[in-house]
């Protein structure tokens, strides 16, 4: 079965079929990850490039790794947004990459829409959105994915809770469009002042109460509080927001006693997590980072043709 | 020289008159409109089967210049509204220098009378550099020839300023407009808040930072019984303020633009940066309320917010491409669209070009009185074409309409008896 997308902007383009398709194909590529030689010729004389306009150290890392484990080059640039007065455009600058004929560009930017807007302009070379703005993450929507099927052999008929900042989150985009496909039901949490205008129109239920939000929940998804909300006006304080939207050892009883316990990362211990609960049984926090690896193989496999065998 | 206008249909909504006319101009002037006129040495415009109009007036404008002639300039501008059919345009003063005294007013207003297309009206910042602070020399600027004032796009952030200005303005017998729209709501929003925005990751602009606004300006009208212009209104609720207001007599009037009446939010979806404009484009809702306010009347004029920038300054991520489009050129078709919609009859959406924009601000044009200044639009209500951005006369090609099949051109654009414009057929 071939791959019928030429980038990956987002999930919400994705079929179900395309999803599993994924999730299949980075399983084959998981058992690699775990070799004594960890590296296969799949995509050698391939070239991806990382182009990114925010700093990131997990996706970045987990990408180049992905690349060089396949045997493609793999090579990262880290660019800075430029304004309308000075420095390169964004095109300007993709031009210039697309010019040295790469096969794949991974980017991250922090404009909503800036891969799509790439995708409109570049015409050699595949485009992987690795996080634009507060819109879509698809790759982390898909690690998270496999994290769950692995742990609940299944997707379909789960609940999943996210709480957090589901207004500037584009983990929770790619996550609500990933997890209906899947046919698994979504809860979203989040002060009032986080939870954006028509969500529920994406399928989701709203709450204002991580307590009731993660009752009877398969899966708890706690995003990252950016700390710098604090104090304007969408945050009074981190310890408020600690107190009614924070995960802990009481209220994690709430969810189902087999619920894991996800986090796309960076945490803030004690902020939107209690370290007992990041550190504890049910977390499947540094799974999830494991599991990215095998994930953005696969996109990088599936995106370059790969018909080489492993 | 003379020019006589043979066989249309002449549409004089401020007379009530649509009948088959003759329409001879004159040393400028309009001369006589009369059944089966003859005129020696004349050059005769054949209209049969067209609609001669009084020449399009539209209230909103940027030409841009002095300052930033590189998105357009008064000479290109003004080609550009000949284009579309319009002789009169008042320009917003957000010009560099602003239009806040004497000297930039005079500088608009000579260009335009010897190298422009159209008319010129200019509206004058009410603030000293369209800062909030201090008021425009009014006085001044109005003898310089400005018809009302508006810090366009820097909306007076302060009531007590807001109040002042109105205060000031009606002791000159001038209107205050306002671009309405409360910047702390607006915050970095760059499109309307909303399921499309949430969907887009987008940040998003509230309809109630428009409304909050359009409601302390209609009460400071109220209070100082000063004349109120409310610009480039895009929400439901800023109509029913305004339809409220002038129920209890307040001085308001108000206006729309062709993209809020034709498109919605939906067309951001594409990340295209010419759906982005300030108002933003608002919801299917909002759209059929401002076709509504059209029709009962509570919405005065159509004017388009013209609003040219440079392809390097949209060729860019969403979040800081600049606000606006041209509009100019795409006016009178997306109008005549809504007689074809059952939204306005052919007078009345004549009106909202002509009369409707005159008396919202004072204008001494839109009507085709014997006599009066031969502004005079001829139009093909079912000339069909396709926009395309190149050919726009306008410098700028910022327009969410390439492609569009189009219904509707002026053929030829009449100003002061000198035919400004021909369509090439």
């Amino acid at each position: 079965m071939s791959f019928p997308h030429k980038h990956i902007l987002g999930i919400e383009h994705l079929s179900r079929e395309d999803i599993e398709l994924i999730l299949d194909t980075a399983e084959s590529f998981k058992e690699v990850n775990r070799r004594d030689i960890k590296k296969v010729p799949t995509l050698r004389g391939k070239t991806v490039i990382n182009l990114f306009y925010e700093a990131s150290t997990r996706t970045r890392t987990s990408f180049e790794i992905a690349g060089k484990r396949m045997s493609a080059d793999t090579i990262n640039i880290s660019a800075s947004a430029s304004s309308v007065v000075k420095g390169e455009t964004l095109e300007d600058t993709a031009r210039n990459i697309e010019a040295m004929n790469p096969d794949i560009i991974v980017m991250r930017h922090s404009a909503s829409g800036a891969p799509h807007y790439l995708a409109q302009r570049l015409t050699g070379c595949s485009i992987i959105n690795a996080g634009d703005g507060a819109h879509e993450h698809p790759s982390q929507a898909l690690l998270d994915l496999f994290t769950i099927r692995e742990h609940k052999g299944r997707i379909e008929g789960l609940t999943v809770a996210i709480v957090g900042d589901i207004a500037h989150s584009r983990v929770v985009r790619s996550n609500i469009y990933a997890l209906n496909k899947m046919g698994a039901k979504v809860r979203v949490a989040g002060p009032g002042t986080m939870i954006p205008p028509g969500i529920e129109r994406l399928g989701v239920e709203v709450f204002h109460d991580i307590e009731e939000a993660i009752r009877g929940v398969d899966v708890v998804m706690m995003l990252r509080i950016q700390l710098e909300r604090q104090g304007n006006t969408l945050l009074p304080t981190l310890r408020e927001y600690s107190r009614f939207f924070g995960l802990n050892t009481e209220n994690i009883k709430l969810a189902r006693e087999d619920a894991i316990v996800m986090h796309p990362g960076p945490m803030n211990r004690g902020v939107e997590i209690s370290s007992y609960v990041a550190d504890g049984l049910q977390n499947v926090i540094l799974e999830q980072v494991e599991n990215g690896v095998a994930v953005r193989m696969a996109l990088l496999y599936l995106l370059a043709g790969g018909e080489e065998k492993l | 020289m003379k020019i006589l206008i043979k066989g249309g249909r002449v549409l004089d909504p401020a007379h009530g008159i649509d009948d088959t006319f003759d329409v001879l101009i004159e040393e400028g002037r309009i001369s006589a409109i009369e059944k089966e006129l003859k005129a020696s040495g004349a050059e005769v415009i054949d209209a049969a089967g067209r609609i001669v109009t009084p020449g399009l007036i539209d209230l909103h404008v940027h030409l841009r210049d002095p300052g930033y002639e590189y998105k357009e300039d008064i000479v290109s501008g003004t080609r550009s509204a000949a284009a579309g059919g319009f002789t009169s345009v008042a320009c917003m003063p957000n010009s560099n220098p602003f239009n806040d005294n004497k000297a930039v007013t005079l500088y608009i207003r000579n260009k335009a009378r010897e190298e422009g297309f159209a008319n010129v009206f200019p509206v004058a910042s009410a603030t000293k550099c369209s800062k909030g602070d201090t008021l425009a020399e009014m006085g001044d600027l109005k003898a310089a020839g400005c018809i009302g004032f508006s810090d366009d796009g820097r909306p007076v952030a302060s009531g007590e300023v807001m109040r002042r200005a109105m205060e000031y303005a009606r002791g000159f017998g001038m209107p205050i407009l306002s671009h309405a729209e409360d910047l702390s709501i607006v915050g970095d929003g760059v499109m309307n808040d909303g399921f499309v925005a949430t969907e887009l990751g987008l940040k998003g602009i509230p309809w109630v930072a428009e409304t909050a606004a359009i409601g302390r300006d209609v009460m400071l009208a109220e209070y100082t019984g000063a004349r109120l212009h409310v610009c480039h209104i895009s929400t439901r609720q800023s109509l029913d303020i305004i339809r409220e207001a002038r129920k209890r007599g307040v001085r308001v009037t108000c206006e729309v633009t062709p993209h809020h009446f034709t498109l919605t939010e939906e067309a951001v979806r594409t990340y295209d940066t010419n759906t982005k404009m300030n108002p933003p484009l608002r919801t299917a809702d909002d759209v059929a309320a401002m076709r509504e306010g059209l029709a009962d009347g509570t919405i005065d004029a159509i004017a388009t917010d013209h609003a040219p920038h440079h392809l390097d300054e949209k060729n860019v991520e969403y979040n800081i491409a600049m606000n606006g489009i041209v509009g100019l050129e795409t006016s009178l078709p997306l109008t005549l669209r809504l007689v074809d919609d059952g939204v306005l009859s052919l007078g009345e959406a004549i009106a909202r070009l002509t009369c409707g924009p005159a008396r919202a601000l004072g204008i001494p044009r839109g009507t085709l009185e014997v006599g009066a200044a031969a502004d005079v639009t001829v139009i093909d209500p079912e000339l069909k074409w396709v926009l395309e951005a190149d050919k726009l006369a306008s410098k700028s090609r910022n327009t969410p309409f390439e492609g569009w099949r189009m219904k509707g051109a002026a053929t030829h654009t009449i100003l002061g008896g000198r035919v400004v414009y021909q369509r090439e057929m």
